[in-house]
């Protein structure tokens, strides 16, 4: 048995050892990716209403159908309720989003539904900054209901409106004549089926006539495997590169531990080089966070579901190479650190920046576009994407050779520049 | 054996090793003392291969001794003044491991182990992690770790520190064993009556210099012989005659010789190093 071996496997013996630290490096992502995957992954089979304060100061016809139909739709919970109120609520958090409705709304929404020259009606949204991102869907919702409650009034039952309409066609001067008289029947005829229907009794409540959406949606997830998505393959992925990163820097801390004992002075007695000393270290911890991401994985095969349904080999590459960049970065740490106790606290700190820009918390399509550019230089995505390639995406080994080629090349640069800066002698 | 010629080290401004020269002999204990800060560790960690000396070489059996994997370090054992063990691994394993380091494998790394186990008096503890010794049976496990390759020179950095005198004393006997095996050792320490005990020869080192070495009876009589022995007199003596008690013939007894503490003490001074 060699020195470089014995060492490797000295390391990898005592870390397996550890069983209090093997447990913490095994249970925290398990747990940890289960509960981001139960709660950030993937479309809910039910989606949480969002609570939704309306305040009607138009009290009209209209304001009260679009408030009825925006409670029968199952995205919102919505509350009736005074201004102060509604925006007090908004404020504390309660709620998302408080529309207020204004007054003179109904009239005006249904005049500004056929002229882009009458002066629109404006619904003011106060909404909570740390929940802007569901102000959109609220203002598509909004649209969809006041579209077909005031197309609904305007065709349906509104005579004023038409009226309203008819008589500012009349009163334009500047209209082509054969224009004037083409529209002014139209308006005609709309008038006498709005008459006929209240007379002959025929109005009917449950399809009102006006807009509705022209089109219905089916959803289809696009993955190469032929499973549905599981969005446990993204949060575990995530957090094993979040977990063994953090390994990495223990393994580092470790080294610079290390140097103050008198087991690193017989290491430096015996006849050892440099590249034994550290190359051993690397690679015992190449193997132990190639154990750790197994264990991991493993947990997730077996408890969620996961599958590697791309290229195993691919896996077992990107893994491979992610465990020996980490274990490059752990030497590094060790390399540029003083002190373990700095340096714990400042790669911990790297770490974690790190697992943020990979987009292991959040989703990457969130940052904004100059960071989601950075964020293709970063490691720790490439090993995410990577991870995500093989599994739920389903890809071939074809896939993921340019993250492994990425990161088995930062891993010799770092370990080249470890080695060079390590401070051999104290 | 072991020879060092004109070693010369500086930590950056501070020059910790200046022109040190020393050797020892196979079959000889060289007690290497000095005040803290003097220059010991340092002196240690080149005669073992650690440390690059500025200037000066080291050479065992007449092989140069450089850094890295150079094939002279194998006839060195350090045991250094920490305790160098992994507490997670039994007392072989440890003693395995460390072998492995010097290029010894299977049935040959196996016996010299047990060897070295046997030789501490730990044999039959083999299989028990460090971490249930008491502090005798730690340092004696550090010592058995330096042997197991058979070094032909052994530097030990303080390796009684902290322990009670039954281990100190086996710790001693393990010492003369290897002396009288042939072993050359250099013996760092801070107890005198250690090195009055184990070493042949003392070379004392202060502000990074040697300022003595030589047989502790040789390093008696540098001492002036008022400042170095305690006479017990007999029958009455006017105080105002004891400077002419010996030109007048008194008797007297000799009842004890110059410590070696009393001559380190006036070689190196009175003056605490600790507070520097």
């Amino acid at each position: 048995m060699s020195a470089f071996v014995a060492l490797v496997r000295k390391d990898v013996r005592l870390y397996l050892s550890n069983r209090r630290a093997l447990l913490m490096s095994l249970v925290a992502p398990v747990l940890i990716g289960a509960f981001m995957g139960a709660v950030l992954g993937g479309a809910p089979a039910k989606p949480a209403a969002v609570p939704f304060a309306v305040v009607d100061l138009d009290r009209s016809d209209i304001s009260q159908r679009i408030i009825a139909a925006m409670s029968e739709d199952g995205a919102f919970s919505v509350q009736q309720l005074p201004q102060a109120q509604a925006i007090d609520l908004v404020r504390k958090g309660k709620v998302s989003v408080a529309a207020i409705i204004p007054q003179g709304f109904g009239a005006k929404a249904s005049q500004a539904l056929f002229r882009r020259d009458t002066a629109k009606p404006q619904i003011d949204l106060h909404f909570d900054p740390s929940q802007a991102m569901t102000l959109a869907m609220i203002k598509g919702l909004l649209t969809q209901h006041i579209m077909q409650v005031v197309s609904a009034a305007s065709f349906g039952g509104d005579a004023q409106a038409i009226a309203y309409l008819r008589d500012n066609v009349a009163r334009n001067a500047s209209l082509d004549a054969g224009l004037r008289a083409d529209l002014l029947n139209m308006y005609k005829s709309v008038e006498q089926v709005q008459r006929q229907r209240h007379s002959n009794g025929t109005a009917d409540v449950a399809t009102p006539p006006g807009l509705a959406m022209p089109y219905v949606t089916h959803d289809f997830e696009v993955t190469n495997g032929a499973r549905n998505y599981n969005p446990y393959a993204h949060s575990f992925a995530s957090m094993t590169v979040q977990f063994i990163l953090l390994m990495g820097v223990e393994l580092g801390v470790g080294l610079l531990l290390m140097r103050r004992m008198g087991l690193w002075q017989r290491l430096r007695a015996a006849p050892l080089s440099r590249a034994t000393v550290l190359g051993s270290r690397i690679a015992a911890g190449t193997i132990v966070a190639l154990l750790l991401i197994g264990g991991i994985f493993a947990a997730a095969i077996l408890l969620f579901g996961v599958r590697i349904e791309g290229s195993v080999l691919g896996f077992v590459g990107v893994a491979a190479t992610f465990a020996a960049l980490t274990s490059s970065l752990g030497l590094l740490i060790a390399a540029v650190g003083r002190t373990p106790e700095a340096t714990r606290g400042m790669a911990i700190v790297l770490t974690l920046l790190l697992v943020m820009l990979g987009g292991a918390w959040v989703p990457t399509f969130v940052f904004p576009e100059w960071l989601q550019s950075a964020t293709r230089y970063v490691p720790t995505r490439w090993a995410i994407d990577g991870f995500d390639a093989v599994t739920w995406r389903a890809q071939g080994l074809d896939a993921v050779l340019w993250p492994m080629a990425a990161m088995l090349g930062l891993s010799a640069v770092l370990s080249a520049v470890a080695v060079y800066l390590f401070r051999w002698e104290e | 054996m072991l020879v060092a010629r004109g070693l010369c080290k500086a930590h950056g401004n501070l020059v910790a090793v200046r022109d040190v020269s020393l050797s020892v002999s196979a079959g000889e204990i060289v007690g290497l003392l000095g005040p803290n800060g003097a220059g010991k560790s340092t002196t240690v960690a080149m005669l073992c291969g650690i440390a690059t000396p500025d200037a000066g070489v080291v050479t065992v059996d007449a092989v140069l001794l450089a850094g890295g994997a150079h094939a002279a370090k194998s006839l060195v054992g350090l045991v250094p003044q920490e305790l160098a063990l992994i507490e997670d691994l039994s007392a072989l394993d440890n003693i395995m491991l460390f072998g492995s380091l010097y290029g010894l494998r299977g049935g040959l790394l196996r016996s010299r182990a047990r060897e070295a186990l046997d030789l501490v008096g730990l044999g039959d503890r083999a299989r028990s992690r460090p971490a249930t010794f008491s502090g005798g049976m730690k340092r004696r496990l550090n010592i058995a770790c330096a042997l197991v390759h058979d070094p032909k020179v052994l530097v030990l950095d303080e390796p009684t520190v902290g322990i009670d005198p039954h281990s100190r004393n086996h710790i001693f006997e393990n010492l003369e064993t290897l002396r009288s095996r042939g072993k050359a050792l250099l013996y760092t320490t801070h107890y005198m009556e250690e090195a009055e005990r184990l070493c042949d020869r003392i070379v004392i080192l202060d502000h990074g210099q040697v300022v003595a070495d030589d047989t502790k009876e040789a390093l008696r009589a540098r001492l002036p012989t008022s400042a170095a022995r305690r006479y017990e007199i007999s029958g009455a003596i006017d105080p105002a005659l004891l400077a002419d008690l010996h030109a007048r013939g008194i008797r007297s007894k000799l009842i004890d010789d110059a410590s070696l503490e009393q001559v380190f003490l006036h070689l190196t001074g009175r003056e605490l190093r600790d507070a520097k």
